[in-house]
């Protein structure tokens, strides 16, 4: 396997049981992602996109094939052993934010390095960093409800990237913002994958969006199908 | 522990709802507190009996008097160590709100057979020797401000003195301590024969008799052993223990244990009840939340953790306040009504119950939510949002 390839997946099923019928979503699907691309994953509305993130995101499991990160099979992983992976190697994005509305902006950030054996001081100097890298040092004692949604999926960003990952996963990032507010979230994206090296994978509804990615690829029913961009 | 921020800012958020919360847990601690305190006043009289010491008192009712041939007589039965005898008094000093427990006793033997109590060497063999004397109680003295050499009118409204008044003149001889901090000293005793001697009534007769046993093991044997030999006579005695004695008396005022043990039980049961479901529901609403935290890489048992320890503070902050609130009123209450409810302390016994009571209530009101959380899958809690 290629030094360069960050995801492997192999014949990956995924199948969900609802009641008595059983839905297949993806029925041995391969695919691979190479580090420090930044892949935009599109697709109707129910065709897998974020059951796909779920699987890569260690919070899901395929139904049967492999999925490896950096060579290691994060498949057959415990449900501890993964939380652990997903802190120490994955950040999240999601559509509507998900920031903690009791706390403020540094406190929302300050979560993932609570899984570290940070000390409080150099928490509060990779917070503030990943703040500034964001925009938004000066919002830090702000609460999510006193920001614009723009502000807070920023909060988020921060978030995400504040424990330094190697993957950032989000899941319609700027799916609930305008226009201008969207571009700006990309911009961010883009530079953190061009400068920071950060692998993304991201899933989008809108074509505007996918154009800040340098691949596409667009799923439907559980299957990749070949679009140029 | 680091998440401990987290922890007071989920407990917090909802202010009007902690308060509601806490205000509940507090007035169960509240009455846990109170309630307790009260019953181990009551119940002190019965511990704090000496396990040896039996009283003979006339078998119609313990108000009704027992002739004084009687003493020698029970002094001869086999396995009697000591006897001695009293007379109530009652009494009040210098005005009838002042209501001063007083009984007419033996000087020679009264502290032999209440020897949990102490008194100073020369204070007993002057009392002993002065007709008019007293020896009162530490708390007593302490309430009046009484010193040894002070003369004291003690008024009774039962019995009249033979010079017309209802008032005997008694001089303090001696203070008695007790040698545990919970036997009562509230109360004082003087001499029994001049009490006979100057009340207008009259009479060759006492109030009931104390007396120990050679062998605690012996109590049983030696009372009945009492009780037959005045049978079918004029008056006839019933013999128990002191324990069963005060046990008795305190059965007068109703099955007192059953009613607190109910109350308690019914506060603990609607307090588990109603921050039981504010629990669960405070958590269901942060389902989303949890998937985050999920997400995020906190495992699954330290969220656990996490709400159980909320439950916990919840139940601790509710609960020391109430604990608090009942100490104060204790307090209060044991100064205003020291004279009939000597032993009214919220101690370190029910503190620690206490404790334990509110622990239990946050793990178990925690639990079902902890566990909820525990097994929440990310991927269904996000779909469930
Ligand atoms: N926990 C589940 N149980 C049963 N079916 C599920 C579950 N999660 C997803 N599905 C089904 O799997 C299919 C794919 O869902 P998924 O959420 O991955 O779609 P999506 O591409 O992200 O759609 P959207 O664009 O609307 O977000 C859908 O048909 C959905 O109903
Ligand atoms: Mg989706």
């Amino acid at each position: 396997m290629s030094e360069d390839v960050l995801f492997d997946l192999v014949n990956v099923s995924k199948k969900f049981v609802k009641g008595k019928e059983q839905i297949s979503i993806f029925d041995g699907l391969n695919m691979q992602i190479n580090k420090g691309d930044f892949v935009a994953i599109m697709g109707p509305s129910g065709s897998g996109k974020t059951t796909l993130l779920n699987m890569l995101g260690g919070v899901d499991q395929p139904s049967s094939g492999e999925v490896s990160f950096d060579n290691q099979r994060i498949d057959n992983l415990s449900e501890g052993k993964l939380a652990k992976w997903r802190a120490n190697n994955i950040g999240f994005i999601f559509q509507f934010y998900n920031l903690m509305p009791m706390l403020n902006a540094f406190r929302n950030v300050e979560l993932p390095l609570l899984l570290t054996n940070m000390s409080s001081k150099e928490r509060a100097q990779r917070v503030q960093n990943a703040l500034k890298l964001v925009g938004l040092d000066d919002r830090a004692k702000h609460m999510p409800s006193e920001m614009s949604g723009g502000q807070q999926q920023r909060v988020a960003i921060a978030r995400a990237v504040v424990s330094d990952p190697k993957l950032l996963l989000c899941d319609e990032p700027t799916g609930d913002l305008d226009r201008k507010t969207a571009d700006e979230i990309l911009e961010t994206l883009q530079l953190l994958n061009k400068e920071f090296g950060k692998t993304i994978v991201m899933v989008t509804h809108d074509p505007s969006a996918a154009k800040y990615a340098k691949h596409t690829l667009h799923l439907d029913k559980g299957e990749f199908v070949l679009e140029a961009k | 522990m680091k998440d401990l921020y987290l922890i007071y800012k989920n407990l917090t958020r909802k202010k009007l709802r902690l308060f509601l919360t806490c205000f509940a847990i507090f007035i169960a601690f509240l009455i846990f507190g109170a309630i307790t305190a009260l019953q181990g006043a009551l119940n002190a009289g019965v511990e704090m009996s000496a396990d040896n010491r039996l009283i003979t008192a006339n078998k119609i009712n313990f108000t009704q008097p027992l002739p004084f041939a009687y003493v020698n007589k029970v002094k001869n039965i086999e396995g009697v160590k000591d006897v001695s005898y009293a007379n109530w008094f009652g009494g009040f000093y210098q005005e009838p709100a002042n209501q001063v427990v007083t009984m007419a006793v033996d000087p020679t033997t009264y502290f032999t057979v209440y020897d949990e109590l102490v008194v100073p060497e020369a204070q007993l063999k002057q009392w002993q020797n002065n007709q008019r004397g007293v020896i009162v109680g530490e708390r007593m003295a302490k309430t009046f401000n009484w010193k040894v050499g002070d003369t004291i009118p003690m008024s009774s409204n039962i019995f009249t003195n033979k010079d017309g008044t209802q008032t005997w003149q008694l001089q303090v001889d001696g203070i008695f301590t007790a040698k545990d901090e919970k036997t009562d000293t509230g109360y004082i005793v003087f001499h029994h024969k001049y009490f006979m001697e100057t009340q207008t009534w009259g009479g060759d007769n006492v109030g009931w008799l104390m007396l120990t046993t050679t062998d605690s093991a012996l109590n049983q044997q030696v009372s009945d052993a009492i009780d037959t030999n005045f049978a079918n006579s004029a008056a006839e005695t019933e013999t128990s223990t002191e324990a069963a004695f005060n046990k008795a008396f305190i059965e007068q005022i109703g099955n007192i244990g059953l009613i607190i043990f109910g109350v308690v039980f019914m506060a603990f049961f609607t307090i588990l009840v109603v921050v039981g479901n504010t629990m669960v529901l405070a958590i269901r609403e942060r389902t989303n939340e949890i998937a985050v935290l999920k997400t995020l890489g906190f495992s699954s048992p330290r969220i656990f953790k996490m709400i159980l320890i909320e439950s916990c503070l919840l139940a601790f902050i509710g609960g020391l306040l109430g604990l608090g609130a009942a100490f104060v009123i204790v307090q209060g209450a044991s100064e205003a009504m020291a004279r009939f409810l000597p032993n009214l302390v919220l101690d370190q016994g029910i503190v620690l119950q206490a404790l334990g009571y509110m622990l239990l209530l946050g793990l178990i009101t925690g639990i079902v939510p902890a566990i909820r959380a525990l097994r929440l899958n990310i991927v269904t809690g996000f779909q469930g949002a």
